[in-house]
């Protein structure tokens, strides 16, 4: 069933534009790699599926999740970030590393290591389509996705706070001079990724009814390198990455094996890396570092 | 010495290794956050000429790492044309392409593993741990060093006064990757088991924190962080299931104190009694 593939392979993708995003934002403006996104992630998918569990609706679920990641985003930007921020660039890479061990040591010791299960039949209701059907759950993935990145799509290009980033992305210094609160933004950065993050883990967790403490890892990394194929240049590069890694990832696994399908993902990764570094909608300027 | 600290001692021996390979790597510039794929290639192979082809295990490894130093170099030239974040990033993917591709490749196991390697005793294992050890720390008095540090700190500079940029930066790649695939090597014959987990992004990650933590700047470092990085977890068992959390702590307090890493070149004077330098 193709069609039915190329459902599941955008709701997955969907996901992965979000963390990609997420990933993109902070890279973009700072360039840094904040290695504890795919935890923010993994806790977003926690802190929904408690308040879900606490049968509380989807919506509060949602923004509860955001809400958590965004505040351990702060707290990262604050005590692993803000400190090292003339160190070289893997000083506060490892220092967002330290995090990510924090932050699956403590959800493991509260959630326990064993995946947690929502009773099936909550979101279970399908709808049928012609020859394929779509999960209720698919339709509010793909959907909170879009309109999330709609939402950050506006605030970085027309408000003020997204001026802001958007001039420290370009020159930090100069934006500095021109009175723009570097501090500020890259704190504002550092938590709209976190909310994009913890918006993803709840969708993920919800979409699986289910969900591990080490889903953040492998997750983080194929979110990574979506970032890359889409452009770190570019963050609107993950819109268009993000459903294609999430197809190639579906049809690997329904046409050949489940196995290799970090072998397509990755192996796209380096040769996007070596043959179009900017990305798949990157410009031609990778001169000029990061940009939003 | 109880089987314990033996076995403590066979993965400081390993994790030093696996810290040498990125401090290499990283003397020239360049962050590899893929030296567990070279790990991995290291330890398949040995496995398969000890398990197969039933070679000694000094020849098997001198093998692999010669095999794994050519795959450096090949890796290496398209490195080239990154930097900074964006070869980490490439190095991250190698990583995990050398990892899904054991995953996928049957005649060694697959997702299932291999074994029936020959167990290796804890001095072999320092054998070759002090061996290459002693030799970077040697290397580090040569004039090959004080080049691949000139393109560490300017590599436009470098270039300008005549150094051969491009084959420095990818012999370090190819040494450094020899030097992971004998961490690999000796890994696969202490454990005696191997299967494609033990070479993903996590191994990676255990490597340039060992260096970052014991000092970047100079090589006894990897040894001060591999101590820490396999006794400090022990230290802290008494914090029974808080003790990553824990490590995770120190971590990041280590960084915010000591951003060069614990060992640097000034700390070593201070301990020698000598006048620094710097």
């Amino acid at each position: 069933m193709l069609l039915q593939q190329l459902v599941n392979g955008l709701t997955l993708g969907a996901v992965y534009t979000l963390i990609a995003l997420s990933f993109s934002l902070v890279m973009g403006i700072l360039s840094i790699l904040n290695l504890a996104i795919g935890e923010l992630f993994m806790l977003g998918g926690y802190l929904g599926f408690a308040l879900i569990a606490a049968h509380l609706p989807l919506p509060v679920a949602l923004i509860g999740g955001m809400l958590g990641a965004a505040v351990m985003g702060i707290v990262i930007e604050k005590v692993a970030y803000q400190p090292l921020r003339d160190a070289p660039l893997i000083t506060p890479m490892l220092s967002t590393l330290g995090f990510s061990i924090i932050l699956q040591n403590v959800v493991t010791n509260v959630w326990g290591s064993d995946p947690l299960q929502l009773p099936t039949e909550l979101f279970d209701t399908r709808i049928p389509l012609g020859p394929i059907s779509v999960g209720v759950m698919q339709l509010v993935v793909i959907g909170v996705a879009v309109a999330l990145v709609a939402a950050v799509a506006f605030l970085i290009q027309k408000t003020s706070a997204g001026r802001a980033l958007r001039a420290v992305a370009e020159n930090r210094d100069v934006a500095r001079l021109l009175g723009v609160s570097a501090g500020r933004v890259t704190l504002l950065a550092f938590a709209i990724s976190g909310a994009l993050a913890g918006a993803a883990g709840v969708l993920i967790s919800l979409h699986y009814a289910a969900i591990t403490p080490y889903i953040g890892v492998d997750t983080g990394l194929k979110a990574i390198a979506v970032m890359v194929i889409g452009g770190t240049t570019r963050v609107w590069g993950a819109l268009l990455a993000g459903p294609l890694i999430g197809i190639a990832e579906v049809l690997t696994i329904a046409y050949g094996s489940s196995q290799a399908r970090d072998l397509v993902v990755y192996g796209l990764m380096i040769l996007i890396l070596l043959i179009r570094p900017q990305g798949l909608l990157g410009g031609a300027r990778t001169d000029v570092g990061q940009r939003v | 010495m109880s089987t314990y600290y033996a076995g403590l001692f066979a993965d400081v021996g390993i994790l030093l290794l696996g810290a040498l390979s990125v401090y290499i790597i990283l003397a020239t510039g360049q962050l590899s956050l893929g030296n567990a794929g070279f790990m991995g290639v290291g330890a398949y192979l040995a496995s398969y000429l000890t398990v197969e082809l039933h070679w000694p295990i000094t020849a098997a490894l001198l093998v692999a790492a010669g095999a794994a130093a050519v795959i450096g170099i090949i890796v290496g030239f398209p490195a080239l044309r990154l930097k900074g974040i964006y070869l980490a990033m490439a190095t991250l993917g190698f990583g995990e392409m050398v990892r899904s591709f054991f995953l996928v490749f049957e005649p060694m196991g697959g997702s299932g593993g291999y074994r029936g390697m020959p167990h290796v005793s804890l001095s072999y294992i320092w054998l070759w741990a002090g061996g290459v050890l002693l030799l970077v720390l040697v290397l580090e008095r040569s004039r090959l060093w004080l080049e691949m540090r000139a393109i560490h700190d300017d590599e436009t500079a470098a270039g300008l006064v005549g150094l051969n940029t491009t084959a420095i930066k990818i012999g370090a790649f190819g040494f450094g990757a020899a030097v992971a695939a004998l961490c690999g090597g000796l890994f696969a014959h202490h454990y005696v088991y191997i299967e494609p987990g033990n070479f993903g992004f996590d191994r990676s990650i255990d490597f340039v924190l060992a260096v970052i933590l014991g000092g970047s700047t100079v090589g006894a470092g990897a040894l001060v962080g591999a101590l820490l990085l396999v006794l400090l977890p022990e230290w802290l068992r008494f914090l029974v299931d808080w003790r990553l959390a824990a490590f995770g702590v120190l971590l990041i307090l280590v960084l915010l104190t000591r951003r060069q890493g614990i060992l640097d070149r000034a700390l070593i004077a201070r301990l020698t009694f000598r006048r620094s330098a710097a």
